[in-house]
């Protein structure tokens, strides 16, 4: 693979980033759904969209096993569009329904597609009208998680950013607080929480909360600690209500993990003694659990391809906590501000690709031929068959990867693909 | 607008890649958003292809959209050509694209290509995947099918039309169906889509008939075939024994051969349907649902090859609801015609079945209400795309039905054993088949109360009376109860109750 001259670093402060345009072959925001209903216990996710956004909400959450599902799709028909049929009372009579029949719902979230986008359908406004109309039983809002305007993992900030008008007012009295930004598995947010308790901070709250009447205040007195790197939209309107961002590494890996916990400690003033004392035992133990994964995917090259802008802090976890070696590192949007304590830590003249050109990035790919390519699930069969082992990228944001105690399941994601290889004889 | 929580159909588009995807040498360009790309793991998890579908989405973005989404559409074509070199193109839009107004049959044609372009259009805000499906292959079998055979055509050859990618069990049935009409000497001219290139529909006119294996993608493309060509084509589904065998004689009078009987010994459903374990099948309670071809076929194959009794049938395929309300009224069940899965699990729910016969989405509410499932049609799932040769039709297919539709139950002997034992302290009410793992219990607590528990009061003594009747009769028993005493008007059920409806029913 060549990268033009002119983009090479002249320091390795700034890796060589490339800007690429072609087909895409990522979800769409819609998909976040799959993960963020599960977490926010008594919201209901109405997309209003068409069969194809029911399709893939369905085929992305693999499984139809849920008796009746926190989310669904309000589908547009002809009538609709033609404008037989007033697009706000067919939404008012199906929310109407919908929350008859689900009276646990205290959170509903209309979400914006592609059709209901190029038809310039307004559900925020409608959102409004129907928040009003609900309440106080019930909170509406309105977000896209459309294909044309979000990628993958952007359908969560959308989410996200949509949760923080409605967050209450921190009152400027109250003590400092910390707000973690992202949606991490439970048993990750616990540990989590253990942690920063460890560390004597009182005032910890997590975004989004699990339920929709716990929704933390913030203010001027919020310092915003992000769990995901995919989350920019998120942190403007947070940092518009006056709280302040912790730049921080993210936490994956050991490293990740204490540098994350870090920098909160630095923005709190707490002693280094203290940090170390409550981040010791679990650094170790990751470090103990990596071990025989390092030795098994050590000097591995790994390509990867752009999906969950998880792809940076990952490639900065298996270069270093594993000495991998990535090839290329493929993200569908690279923000510089959020990851820039990461890309100072990649490996010298790892060429980053920005956005998207499957067809050449499949051809770049198979010259390499890499140890690993992170992929989505549309590629990862073929190329299997092509005789190259790969990780569905998709398990990243499905399973908890992240702190001390998932270091090694991480990891694992990694080297399963490789020893099953090694292993089967035919 | 529609809610729909999960659907049995994907959009239209994602029937014209099941065609596209089934065929060799043909590229399908797809306007439509990235998300749309998702399309692709249907075919590369769902049925474990080790290739791609040969799709390009152009993923247009919001920031394409007024200025030059028609030049990306175009610039999209053009890369597809140069790369895959396709010898034909199949151009259409998503449900996105469709409001954007672009014109991918216009474009595309502008740009000349050396190779013929196929457009379909697809409304997306009307029609679903089988249409789509449907749709694809007429377009493509009118576009490619040549001028009709100059010289007789052989009366022992055919077609075989219908198969896709993602289609239940449709490799094997293709194989299946392929070596029957072989061992009568009748030579398969074409099949399509599956395996077939642009160049082998040219030569569709030349066999003197079509076999048609699935209605729901097949039946406008050879009803096109017929006015055309003049080319006849199957009515008979070759599902079951009873099926497969009208099929051959349906195909021997097309194919001009005297009558003869076809019955492989490898026939084996018809001897275990009448061996005696199999007297514990009899009059089993049975809930079908699926597309049209599989629920007809399945409400067919259960009630005469294996003497079930049929409690429900529909399907979502609305296109031909129809031939559903028709078959129901003679099986005296009501007909269910829907694609709202939360309707199917209300009916299921009240019908009781002792077995469902279903889809993917059928075999979750079975699953919640502890009722034993197989699958009979899609939505399919990975499991539906087993390693091994397993048909749904032909003779080998008869076979494959009675294993799946028996496997879920309790085994004849095995079944006898526990009613006589069931006193016994080892005895457990809840004993599953004991071939099966215990995940396949029933759910201890169904989704939905059934309905007939809260209407009628059951008095203490009489449900404990009713827990001692055996499990897999208990339901029977409690609703004929109900029935007796709802028809009477008594509001408490006792024990004298319960034993006076026993013998009125026994009657
Ligand atoms: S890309 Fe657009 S049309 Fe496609 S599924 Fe996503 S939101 Fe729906």
């Amino acid at each position: 693979m060549s990268v033009p001259e002119t983009l090479l670093p002249t320091a390795c402060a700034t890796p060589p980033v490339r800007f690429e345009r072609g087909q895409r072959e990522v979800f769409c925001g819609l998909t976040g759904i799959v993960w963020l209903h599960r977490k926010i216990q008594d919201a209901f996710f109405l997309v209003v969209g068409s069969r194809t956004c029911a399709h893939l909400l369905q085929s992305a959450a693999g499984v139809m096993i849920f008796a009746e599902p926190r989310f669904g799709t309000a589908i547009l028909e002809e009538r609709d569009l033609a404008g037989l049929a007033d697009a706000n009372e067919e939404l008012d009579r199906i929310v109407g329904r919908l929350l008859e029949r689900r009276p646990d719902i205290r959170m509903l979230f209309l979400v914006g597609s592609c059709p209901s986008e190029v038809i310039k359908l307004d559900l925020g406004r409608a959102a409004q009208r129907l928040d009003r109309a609900h309440a106080p039983g019930v909170r509406v809002l309105s977000y896209s998680g459309s294909g044309i305007e979000t990628t993958f993992t952007e359908g969560e900030d959308a989410c996200l950013a949509a949760l923080v008008p409605a967050m209450p007012q921190a009152s400027a009295a109250q003590e400092t607080q910390l707000l973690v930004v992202g949606a991490l598995a439970e048993i990750v947010e616990d540990q989590f929480r253990r942690i920063f308790a460890e560390l004597g901070l009182r005032n910890v709250a997590f975004l989004p909360p699990r339920r929709a009447g716990e929704l933390p205040p913030v203010g001027p007195n919020t310092k915003v600690l992000l769990a995901q790197p995919f989350l920019s939209a998120t942190v403007a309107v947070l940092e518009r209500r006056g709280a302040h961002r912790i730049p921080a590494l993210f936490p994956l890996g050991a490293e990740g993990t204490t540098g994350w916990i870090r920098a909160v400690a630095n923005a709190f003033g707490i002693a280094a003694a203290r940090v170390t004392a409550v981040t010791e035992a679990g650094e170790r133990r990751a470090q103990r659990a990596l071990e025989g994964l390092r030795e098994e995917l050590a000097g591995k090259r790994i390509f990867m391809f752009p999906d969950s802008q998880l792809e940076v802090p990952l490639a900065r976890f298996l270069s270093r906590e594993l000495d991998m070696q990535p090839i290329e590192i493929g993200t569908p949007y690279l923000n510089r501000d959020l990851l820039s304590a990461e890309l100072a830590l990649l490996p010298a003249g790892v060429p980053i690709v920005e956005g998207q050109d499957v067809e050449a990035q499949l051809d770049r790919c198979r010259a390499a031929r890499p140890d690993l390519t992170l992929c989505g699930l549309g590629l990862a069969n073929p190329l299997e068959a092509e005789g190259l082992a790969t990780k569905w990228s998709i398990e990243l944001c499905f399973t908890p990867i992240h702190g001390y105690d998932q270091a090694a399941d991480l990891a694992g994601l990694f080297s399963r693909p490789l020893a099953r290889r090694a292993r089967l004889r035919v | 607008m529609e809610l729909a929580l999960w659907t049995y159909e994907g959009p239209p588009h994602v029937g014209a890649m099941r065609v596209a995807t089934a065929m060799q040498d043909l590229h399908y360009v797809l306007h439509a958003p990235q998300g749309d790309t998702y399309a692709d793991l249907l075919f590369t998890m769902i049925e474990r292809q080790g290739r791609r579908p040969p799709v390009t989405y152009t993923t247009f973005q919001a920031r394409d959209l007024g200025s030059d989404t028609a030049e990306l559409f175009k610039k999209s074509c053009l890369a597809a050509y140069e790369r895959f070199q396709p010898s034909a193109l199949l151009v259409g839009s998503s449900c996105t694209a469709e409001l954007i107004q672009d014109d991918p049959a216009g474009l595309a044609r502008a740009l000349k290509l050396p190779i013929p372009v196929v457009p379909v259009e697809l409304p997306a805000y009307s029609k679903r995947e089988n249409w789509g499906a449907a749709e694809t292959l007429y377009q493509l079998v009118r576009a490619f099918a040549g001028p009709a055979a100059t010289q007789p055509r052989d009366p022992r050859s055919c077609n075989i039309l219908g198969p896709t990618a993602l289609g239940f069990r449709h490799r094997d049935d293709t194989r299946e169906i392929r070596a029957l009409l072989e061992g009568l000497g009748i030579r398969v001219n074409v099949t399509a889509p599956l395996g077939a290139r642009p160049a082998d529909l040219a030569r569709l006119p030349e066999a003197a008939f079509n076999v048609i294996l699935y209605p729901e993608i097949a039946h406008s493309a050879a009803s096109w075939l017929q006015r055309t060509h003049g080319q006849p084509f199957t009515r008979c589904i070759p599902i079951g024994t009873i099926g497969t065998r009208e099929f051959l004689a349906e195909v021997m009078q097309l194919a001009d051969l005297a009558d003869a009987d076809v019955s492989p010994e490898a026939l084996r459903a018809p001897w275990y349907a009448r061996s005696v374990d199999s007297n514990y099948l009899h009059g089993k309670r049975v809930f079908v649902f699926g597309d049209a071809t599989h629920a007809l076929a399945a409400a067919r194959v259960a009630t005469e090859e294996f003497g079930f009794t049929l409690v429900g049938l529909g399907t979502y395929s609305r296109e031909f609801g129809r031939d559903i309300r028709e078959a129901a009224a003679t099986y005296n069940v009501p007909a269910l015609v829907t694609d709202d899965y939360l309707a199917v699990e209300a009916r299921i729910t009240e019908a009781q079945p002792e077995l469902v016969l279903g889809t993917q989405m059928e075999r979750h509410i079975a699953k919640r209400l502890g009722i034993p499932c197989a699958v009979i049609s899609a939505p399919v799932h990975v499991q539906d795309f087993p390693a091994r040769h397993s048909p749904q039709m032909g003779f080998e297919g008869a076979n494959v039905l009675f294993d799946t539709w028996v496997h879920p139950l309790m085994m004849g002997l095995e079944e006898h054993l526990l009613s006589m034992f069931r006193e016994d302290f080892e005895f457990s009410d809840q004993a599953a088949p004991s071939h099966l793992p215990q995940s396949s219990q029933p759910a201890p607590a169904p989704a939905v109360p059934l309905p007939a528990a809260v209407a009628t009061g059951w008095t203490p003594e009489a449900e404990r009376e009713l827990m001692k009747i055996p499990f897999f009769v208990r339901g029977k028993a409690r609703r004929n109860t109900e029935r007796y005493a709802a028809d009477r008007g008594i509001g408490q059920i006792t024990v004298e109750a319960l034993y006076e409806a026993k013998a009125h029913h026994a009657r």
